[in-house]
C-alpha cells in the first residue's frame, strides 16, 4: 500500500499554536473553555464569516491554513469529524422553536444545524467539488474521517490530498447540560491541574485541528499516518491486549512504540483505561498527556494527532505534555489512544518520515 | 465477482412495518403521506410520512429497558435491523459486525422534548448524550451486541447513502469482513419548523418532478442494508451488488442546488466510473425527487448531463414516504434492492404535467421490466451529493 | 430619507449581521443582492421572516421577494402599502 504523509497541520484551541516555542501555557479557572479568537477576518470573506458560528469559522481558517502549510490549493477530499456538530446554531434554533411555541422562525441557525456544515462551508469556500464527509461518533469522530482518508488513498488512485480534521465547539444550554449529566466535573477545576483530579467529569473545550495527508513525501512533511483503529466498547482489562492486536496487523508490537500519546481526562472514573496501557504496555516508554493543555471534546483527538505531528518534525517533546521522566530524542513510532465515557476507543498509529 | 454483495435488507417507514408490506404499498401505489398523529406539533396541517407507531408501542415491541435513553430514531433503528435479521432467517451478528448509520437530527427529538426539564428532573438527563447522532447508532449496535467498529456519517440529507457507500469501502479494503449499513431519522418538531422556516414544505402531497410541484414533505424511516465480503456469504441469497458509488460537492450553495446541477452530475458520473458501466447500462432511476422546485429542476438538469435523450426510467418513491432526510439514502436502496429482485419499477405518484425546462416523465405507473442495474440518488444540505448503484447478482 | 428607510437599513444590519456596516453605507436605492449590498438567498429568507415579524406581511411565495428586496426603496414602498402593523 502507498504510503500517507502528513503534509500539512493547523490547530486552533485554548492554547496557542506556537505552544512549542514560546508562548507560556494558557490557564483556565471556568470547566468549559473556549478556543483562542483568531483573525478571522484575514482569510474569510466577511459577508460568510457574518452568520458563522465557532465550529465553522475554526473550522474552515485551519482548514485553510492548513492548506498553506503544505502549499496545497485544493484538496481531493474534505474529511471532517465532529462529534457534536453545530451545536450553538442547533441550540439557537432549538430555544426559538420552544420559546415561541413553534412561531415564526428565522432559517439560518437551522440551515447551519446540520453536521456537514463545516464541511459543506469548507468546499463552498473552496469550490471543491470533490469527495465531502462528515464523521459523527462521540470521541471516534475525528478518527473515522481519518479510516476513510486512509480509504481514499488506499482505493481511488487519483487522490494526492486529503484534508481531515476534528472540530468541535460549545454552546451555553447545551454544554451547560453536560454538568446535569456529569460529563462536567462539579467544582472549578484549572485546565493545568486537571490530570491531577481525582473526582468524576472533565472540562470541555472548542478546539479545530486540520490536516493536509498526500501521497507523496514533500519538503513539509511532518510523519506518516500509518492506520487507526476503532473499538466501540472494551472492558479495560482487554484494552491492552485491543493495542497490542492493533499493532501486530501493522507488523509491529508495543515495543516498537517510542511515544504514546494518551487522552487523560481527569475523570476518576474512565482514567482507568489510560492506567491499564501506562502501568502494562506502556510502562517503559514515554508518555503524554493533552487535555490538560485544551480540555475535552469529542474530536479533540485531532489536537493530539497535532501534537503528534509537531513532534516528529521537531524531534522535541515539552516537559509539559509529559505524565512520566523518560525522554526520546528522535521517535519514530507514535501511538495515540484516546477514549471518552469508556468508549468510542480510537488508536491511531504514526512513524517518522527517515524510516 | 465484482461490487459488493447485499445479503440483507430491513426497513420501516410509513407504508409498512416489514419488507412485504412495504412493497405492496409501492405496487398499489398507497402512500404513507397523512397529518401527523403521534409528533405533537402545531404545524398538524402539514402532511408527514409518519410511522404509525408511538414510542411506548416500539418500546414494548423492541422489550427496551426502559432505564436507557432510547430516542425514537434509535427505537426505528433496532426494528429495521431487527426486520434485516427476520428477513435473512439469521439469530444474530457475528462479533466481528461493524456497524455504520447515517442520520441527520439523532436524538433530537428527546432534547426537544425534555429541554426544559433537565435542569429539574434528574430522570430525563439520560437523554442529553442522546441529542448527538453517533449515541443513536451505539445503542443500535448495544442492542445487537455489535461492539467492535462503529460510526456514525451525518451530512444531512445524503447521510445514509454514504453510510452504505462507506461500507462498502470498509469492505473492498479489507478492513471489515462483515458491516450494517443505512439509517435512522424520525420525525422532529426541530426538522418540521426547520424546513418550514426553509419556505419548503408542501401544504398538500408532494409531487416530484411535477411543473406545479410545491414543496417537499418531511417523513420518518429507518432501513438498513448487511454488505458482506465474498468469502462470507456461504449459502446466503444475494439480493444484489453495489458495484459503483460516488460522493461529489455540488460548492454552489449551503441548501440550494446549483442551476447546472454540477453536484448530482458529478456523483452520477464517478458511480458510473466505479461501477465501469456506460449510462445506458441504468434500468431505473430511484431519483432524489423531494418536490422541491430547486432539487427536481437541478437533478433533472444533472440527467440530461449524463444520459443525453436517452434517460432512463425514473420515479420518486418519496412520493410515497416523503422525504426521511438521513435514512432516505438507505430507505431508497432497499426499495432499489427490491425492484432488482422483483423486475419491476415502483411509481412516482401525484405526477401529472412535466416541467417545462426539462419536459421529463418519471414512471407513473408500476412497469414490470428487465431490472439488472439501477441507480440511487440522495442529496443533501451542504451540496452534498451521492449516487450509488446496485446491480443484480450474477 | 423618511423613518422607514432607516428603520429598515437598521433591521438589516442587525438580522443579517452586517456587523461593520452603517446605515449611511447603504443607499435606498441600491440593489440588495447580487453587486450591491451583496445579499443572497439565504438572507432573502430572514427578509421574509423580518416583513412578517415587524409589519405584519406574509409572503407566501419566496419568488415574490424578488421584486420586493430590490432595494431599501421597493422595501419601503412594499411596507407602506401593505402593513397590517
Amino acid at each position: 500500500m502507498s504510503r500517507i504523509y502528513i503534509n500539512g497541520i493547523a490547530s486552533i484551541s485554548p492554547q496557542s499554536e506556537d505552544i512549542f516555542e514560546t508562548e507560556p501555557l494558557k490557564e483556565y479557572q471556568d470547566n468549559i473553555i473556549p478556543a483562542l479568537n483568531q483573525d478571522y477576518k484575514s482569510m474569510i470573506n466577511p459577508m460568510l464569516l457574518r452568520r458563522m458560528s465557532a465550529a465553522v469559522k475554526m473550522g474552515l481558517f485551519s482548514s485553510k491554513k492548513a492548506l498553506l502549510d503544505a502549499k496545497i490549493d485544493i484538496p481531493d477530499s474534505i474529511l471532517v469529524g465532529t462529534g457534536q456538530g453545530c451545536l450553538k446554531d442547533t441550540e439557537n434554533f432549538m430555544v426559538s422553536m420552544l420559546n415561541s411555541e413553534e412561531g415564526l422562525l428565522r432559517p439560518t441557525s437551522f440551515i447551519q444545524s446540520t453536521h456537514n456544515t463545516v464541511g459543506g462551508q469548507i468546499a463552498l469556500d473552496l469550490k471543491c467539488t470533490g469527495y465531502n464527509m462528515t464523521y459523527t461518533q462521540n470521541s471516534a469522530s475525528f478518527e473515522s474521517a481519518l479510516l476513510d482518508s486512509i480509504l481514499q488513498f488506499k482505493s481511488e488512485t487519483e487522490i494526492q490530498n486529503v484534508l481531515v480534521g476534528g472540530v468541535d465547539e460549545t454552546s451555553p444550554a447545551f454544554t451547560g447540560f453536560q454538568k446535569l449529566d456529569g460529563q462536567l466535573k462539579q467544582e472549578p477545576v484549572r485546565n493545568t491541574d486537571l490530570l491531577a483530579s481525582k473526582t468524576s467529569g472533565s472540562i470541555f473545550s472548542e478546539t479545530s485541528s486540520f490536516f493536509i495527508l498526500g501521497s507523496e513525501e514533500s519538503e513539509n512533511s511532518y510523519a506518516e499516518l500509518v492506520d487507526v483503529e476503532i473499538i466501540n466498547s472494551t472492558e479495560v482489562q482487554n484494552i491492552g491486549k485491543r493495542t497490542e492486536q492493533f499493532l501486530q496487523t501493522n507488523n509491529l508490537s508495543s515495543s516498537d512504540i517510542d511515544v504514546v500519546i494518551l487522552g487523560n481526562n481527569g475523570d476518576s472514573r474512565y482514567d482507568s483505561y489510560y492506567h491499564e496501557l501506562r502501568e502494562k504496555l506502556f510502562a517503559g516508554k514515554v508518555q503524554l498527556a493533552f487535555k490538560h493543555l485544551v480540555g475535552e471534546n469529542n474530536s479533540v483527538s485531532a489536537y493530539a494527532f497535532w501534537l503528534a505531528s509537531k513532534i516528529m518534525k521537531e524531534k522535541r517533546i515539552p516537559d509539559f505534555i509529559k505524565l512520566n521522566d523518560l525522554n526520546c530524542k528522535e521517535p519514530r513510532k507514535i501511538l495515540i489512544y484516546n477514549q471518552y465515557l469508556g468508549k468510542n476507543h480510537g488508536l491511531i498509529l504514526l512513524k517518522n518520515l527517515d524510516l | 465477482m465484482k461490487g459488493v454483495a447485499v445479503t440483507g435488507v430491513g426497513i420501516i417507514s410509513s407504508i409498512g412495518k416489514d419488507l412485504e408490506e412495504t412493497r405492496h404499498s409501492l405496487l398499489k401505489g398507497k402512500s404513507g403521506i397523512g397529518f401527523p398523529q403521534n409528533l405533537k406539533t402545531r404545524h398538524n396541517n402539514l402532511p408527514v410520512g409518519e410511522i404509525a407507531l408511538s414510542n411506548s408501542e416500539l418500546n414494548a415491541l423492541l422489550k427496551l429497558n426502559p432505564k436507557s435513553a432510547y430516542t425514537r430514531a434509535t427505537m426505528l433503528g433496532i426494528y429495521a435491523v431487527n426486520q434485516l435479521l427476520d428477513n435473512t432467517d439469521l439469530k444474530n451478528f457475528s462479533s466481528d459486525t461493524g456497524i455504520i448509520s447515517g442520520t441527520s437530527v439523532g436524538g433530537i427529538d428527546m432534547t426537544e422534548r425534555y429541554f426544559k426539564d433537565f435542569e429539574k428532573d434528574p430522570e430525563k438527563r439520560k437523554f442529553i448524550q442522546a441529542q448527538h447522532p453517533g449515541f443513536s447508532t451505539e445503542m443500535i449496535a448495544e442492542y445487537f451486541g455489535l461492539k467492535n467498529f462503529v460510526s456514525t456519517i451525518s451530512t444531512a440529507c445524503s447521510s445514509s447513502a454514504n453510510a452504505i457507500m462507506m461500507g462498502a469501502r470498509m469492505i473492498e479494503s479489507g478492513k471489515l469482513k462483515r458491516v450494517i449499513v443505512g439509517g435512522s431519522d424520525c420525525l422532529t418538531k426541530f426538522t418540521l419548523n426547520g424546513f418550514n422556516s426553509l419556505m419548503i414544505l408542501s401544504g398538500n402531497e408532494c409531487r416530484p418532478f411535477d411543473e406545479n410541484r410545491n414543496g417537499l414533505n418531511l417523513g420518518e424511516a429507518a432501513a438498513f442494508i448487511l454488505l458482506e465480503a465474498d468469502d462470507c456469504i456461504g449459502g446466503k441469497e444475494v439480493l444484489g451488488r453495489l458495484t459503483g458509488y460516488g460522493n461529489a460537492n455540488d460548492a454552489f450553495h449551503q441548501t440550494a442546488s446549483s442551476e447546472n446541477g454540477e453536484g448530482a452530475f458529478l456523483a452520477i458520473s464517478k458511480a458510473l466510473k466505479k461501477a465501469g458501466i456506460s449510462g445506458n447500462e441504468v434500468d431505473y432511476i430511484n431519483a432524489h425527487g423531494t418536490g422541491t422546485k430547486n432539487n427536481d429542476l437541478s437533478e433533472s438538469i444533472a440527467f440530461r448531463r449524463v444520459f443525453g435523450d436517452e434517460i432512463p426510467a425514473f420515479s420518486s418513491t418519496k412520493s410515497f414516504t416523503g422525504h426521511t432526510l438521513g435514512a432516505a439514502g438507505a430507505a431508497e436502496a432497499v426499495f432499489s434492492l427490491l425492484c432488482i429482485r422483483e423486475q419491476e419499477i415502483f411509481p412516482n405518484l401525484n405526477f401529472s404535467t412535466a416541467m417545462k425546462e426539462t419536459g421529463l416523465n418519471p414512471v407513473t405507473e408500476v412497469q414490470k421490466v428487465k431490472i439488472d442495474t439501477v441507480l440511487s440518488n440522495s442529496f443533501g444540505f451542504g451540496g452534498n451529493c451521492t449516487s450509488l448503484i446496485f446491480q443484480k447478482d450474477e | 430619507m423618511s423613518d422607514l428607510h432607516t428603520e429598515l437599513k437598521k433591521s438589516i444590519i442587525e438580522q443579517l449581521n452586517l456587523e461593520d456596516m452603517e446605515v449611511s453605507e447603504i443607499d435606498n436605492d441600491e440593489p440588495l443582492f447580487g453587486d450591491g449590498l451583496g445579499l443572497d438567498s439565504i438572507d432573502a429568507l430572514e427578509l421574509i421572516v423580518l416583513l412578517e415579524k415587524d409589519y405584519g406581511i406574509k409572503l407566501s411565495d419566496p419568488q415574490q421577494g424578488k421584486e420586493v428586496f430590490n432595494s431599501i426603496n421597493t422595501m419601503a414602498d412594499f411596507i407602506e402599502k401593505n402593513r397590517t402593523r
